[in-house]
């Protein structure tokens, strides 16, 4: 995805080297998830498909890694994962950097964006803050029970991924979603000219189908170098927690905490939890915020006040 | 029915059957049949042209978006879905219920049943983003999915409709094939072969009677289904405004409904362009099929209140803006109007005699059919513009919902289409049913054989 060049040969090698004793490595790949991408220039053997054994940078082999997980292996979710989001919604003020990185990523326009954050006000005496929406990965998706092709599916690692190869695009996950997560390509989507003949991933969205349904999938690609998905990375006031369940552990990149700890310090919710989707976004409420509640300002008006005065 | 004058010998009743071929076979369309057809044709091309466009540049051509993503198409199919169960209504319920005045429109709602659920699967197709991959629904289908369930109680519909538009059409195909001399080859082609080698023996009209008698019980319970399993797709959500137990009743008793008023309006075409039909289309069968509507009119009114009075007597969080929108809202004009003119009125205007008559009732059914058409837009659209999180970081036009020129187009081709269905049906077939009629009247198969091979 990232080199077109050598982007077959570098699968062959990723494939091989996890077939043999590669294992090891992807193990090794595993272990490090959110530890960050060192320059390591160590060498690791993998096997070729033609038998031959080569010796490749091991940084080298997890990046092809992040771009050829063919849809029937982005189906099993990473082993002995249960991804877990936090967000603490005293943090947020709207910076939306999570948004830009996001859509920056994923290579979305302006339309269809699948990070929102939404002002959120409950009623008029109660005070307004922002609250930022992945998709929930529920651990009941309402959107998976729907879909008649099994486009769209529940991984053991937690996530829910759409296979764009395989959506009819009925958009009826789109109705049974209660959280409005699900945009859908309307029209043929552009995608820049280094993407366009890269292999489909449903871990990447990349590169994105017409007439298809689509969603924060929680950057399953960067899980598997071992990273954070874009959006916990961008924020700069570390509203995103990220972490895996079966360890009780988030980090948001500066600290790492223990998830029920997090949970029942800052007495933690699930949004809607009456409707029953057993959400993997769990919130810490908006109280003691560090912002004071600002009122978005759209660009252009902002543009066409500075013009003003 | 009373008034029908029975033969008293056979030679009678064979210068009677002579009569029925006379009525009823079909003839060649006049100035305003080609016109009529030529207007379908047109419609039906640009609906095409628009939907080829579709194809091209993906659904962006419509007024879809993201907060609504099933517009006119869904609604469209709901409301084909509703007007084939008249097919059932009238051959099987009427049939199983002994009510002997429904011989001679049986076709015309059997025809009506097989236009309309054809156009609900072709219209479903268009909905769809990726058409070209239908295939996977049978490759990968799910069967947890209420789509899977529609598409086989649909395509189930759809064969127990044919086969009962079918059966009863061979003796009629035969007559066409034995009495119309003077047709194209290929038109005596065609009877010679739908007729499937019909003889018009009296044990083939046993045959044939129980065929219908089997598939008129079976299509009941598939006819209830289809409709039900289509309120499912929007009930099974979370959505307020469909998360209702009462969907499935609410759209069966629709559908009956608008079904009836399908059946009035055309049967009011066919006696007003076929002047020699009002023998076997009387006014009585207008009167009847004007109390029908009443009383199904009136089981919808029921489920209808138990659908918006009862959230709205309670007025919870997330129906209450849907509802407000609905009552006084945005919404308020067309939900009134579909709810005064598709109902209310219909119901108080034929419990009068005098508004039971053809004409006032191709009014009252034409009213019925359009209110029917806007209620299921009101039942797909408004609801999905009430999401549960606020409507914000969407583009404006996401917002709102207009379909566009090519999604008007694209939906009244395929009415187009389905009343082109039924014109050419009319063209080609007998729409009343010769030997049902003549069975009516008391006159024996032995004397249709012997009639259809009289020299």
């Amino acid at each position: 995805m990232k080199e077109n060049d050598n982007n077959t040969d570098r699968r062959n090698f990723l494939k091989a080297g996890l077939l043999t004793g590669g294992s090891l490595l992807a193990a090794s790949a595993l272990q490090s998830v959110f530890s960050t991408e060192k320059d390591s220039g160590e060498k690791v053997k993998v096997l070729t498909t033609d038998g031959k054994l080569v010796e490749v940078d091991s940084s080298h082999v997890k990046k092809a890694q992040s771009c050829c997980v063919a849809p029937k292996e982005a189906r099993v979710g990473i082993p002995g994962k249960k991804f877990v989001m936090v967000i603490d919604l005293s943090r947020c003020k709207d910076a939306l950097k999570c948004q830009k990185a996001c859509s920056k990523h994923h290579l979305l326009p302006e339309e269809n964006k699948w990070l929102k954050v939404f002002k959120m006000q409950e009623s008029a005496e109660t005070a307004p803050y922002w609250m930022p929406k992945p998709c929930f990965h529920c651990d009941h998706p309402p959107c998976v029970k729907v879909c008649p092709v099994d486009a769209t599916y529940k991984r053991t690692d937690g996530i829910v991924l759409i296979d764009n190869e395989r959506c009819i695009g009925c958009r009826f996950c789109m109705a049974a979603c209660p959280y409005s997560t699900r945009v859908f390509n309307w029209k043929e989507p552009e995608i820049p000219a280094e993407y366009a003949n890269a292999s489909y991933s449903p871990e990447t969205s990349v590169p994105r189908k017409k007439g298809t349904v689509e969603k924060c999938d929680f950057c399953p690609d960067m899980l598997r170098q071992g990273k954070l998905p874009h959006c916990v990375t961008a924020c700069p006031n570390g509203v995103y927690y990220f972490g895996d369940l079966n360890e009780d552990t988030v980090t948001n990149g500066d600290e790492t905490v223990r998830f029920s700890a997090l949970m029942r310090d800052k007495a933690g919710y699930r949004y809607m939890e009456s409707l029953g989707t057993e959400p993997s976004v769990y919130y810490l409420p908006a109280a003691n915020r560090i912002f004071p509640f600002k009122d978005r300002v759209v660009e252009e008006n902002k543009e066409e006040k500075e013009h003003q005065h | 029915m009373n008034d029908i004058v029975k033969p008293a010998n056979e030679a009678e009743a064979i210068k009677m059957l002579h009569q029925f071929n006379e009525d009823l076979l079909p003839k060649k369309f006049g100035k305003i049949g080609v016109t009529w057809v030529l207007f379908l044709c047109t419609v039906i091309a640009i609906g095409l042209f628009c939907y080829i466009k579709q194809l091209r540049y993906g659904l962006s051509v419509t007024g879809l978006g993201d907060t609504v993503s099933w517009g006119i198409y869904i609604s469209n199919f709901v409301f084909f879905v509703a007007i084939s169960l008249v097919g059932s209504l009238i051959t099987a319920v009427l049939y199983l219920l002994n009510v002997n005045w429904r011989s001679p429109l049986t076709r015309v709602s059997e025809i009506i049943a097989v236009a309309a659920i054809v156009f609900a699967g072709l219209i479903i197709i268009v909905d769809m983003g990726r058409p070209d991959r239908i295939w996977h629904m049978f490759v990968y289908g799910r069967i947890q999915s209420p789509i899977m369930w529609d598409v086989i109680v649909v395509m189930t519909y759809m064969t127990i409709s044919v086969l009962l538009l079918y059966f009863p059409l061979l003796p009629g195909i035969a007559f066409c094939r034995d009495r119309l001399t003077e047709i194209p080859k290929w038109q005596k082609w065609m009877y010679k072969t739908l007729s499937f080698g019909w003889q018009n023996k009296p044990e083939q009209y046993e045959i044939v009677k129980r065929a219908i008698a089997i598939l008129s019980v079976l299509i009941i319970p598939v006819a209830l289904s289809i409709h039900t399993v289509t309120s499912w797709l929007f009930a099974t959500t979370f959505r307020p405004g469909w998360d209702s137990t009462n969907f499935g009743a609410y759209f069966v008793s629709g559908a009956f409904m608008v079904g009836a008023g399908g059946v009035i309006a055309a049967m009011y075409v066919l006696v007003r362009f076929y002047p020699r039909y009002n023998q076997y289309i009387t006014d009585k069968h207008f009167d009847r099929m004007g109390k029908l509507l009443v009383l199904l009119s009136l089981v919808y009114f029921y489920f209808t209140v138990n659908e918006y009075m009862i959230p709205g007597y309670k007025m919870k969080g997330e129906e209450a803006a849907h509802l407000t929108e609905l009552f006084v809202g945005k919404f308020a004009l067309m939900f009134w109007g579909v709810q005064i003119f598709g109902m209310i009125l219909p119901i108080i205007l034929l419990l009068f005699k005098r508004f039971r008559r053809p004409f006032p009732m191709f009014i009252i059914a034409i009213c019925v059919i359009v209110g029917a058409w806007f209620k299921r837009f009101l039942i797909v659209i408004p609801t999905l513009l009430h999401p549960f999180l606020p409507m914000q970081e969407i583009s404006e036009s996401s917002k709102i919902y207009m379909p566009t020129f090519e999604e008007w187009s694209i939906t009244l081709a395929s009415l187009a289409g389905a009343l082109l269905i039924i014109t050419v049906f009319v063209r080609y077939f007998p729409i009343i049913s010769i030997w049902e009629v003549a069975e009516e009247r008391g006159i024996g198969h032995d004397v249709i054989y012997k009639h259809l091979n009289e020299k």
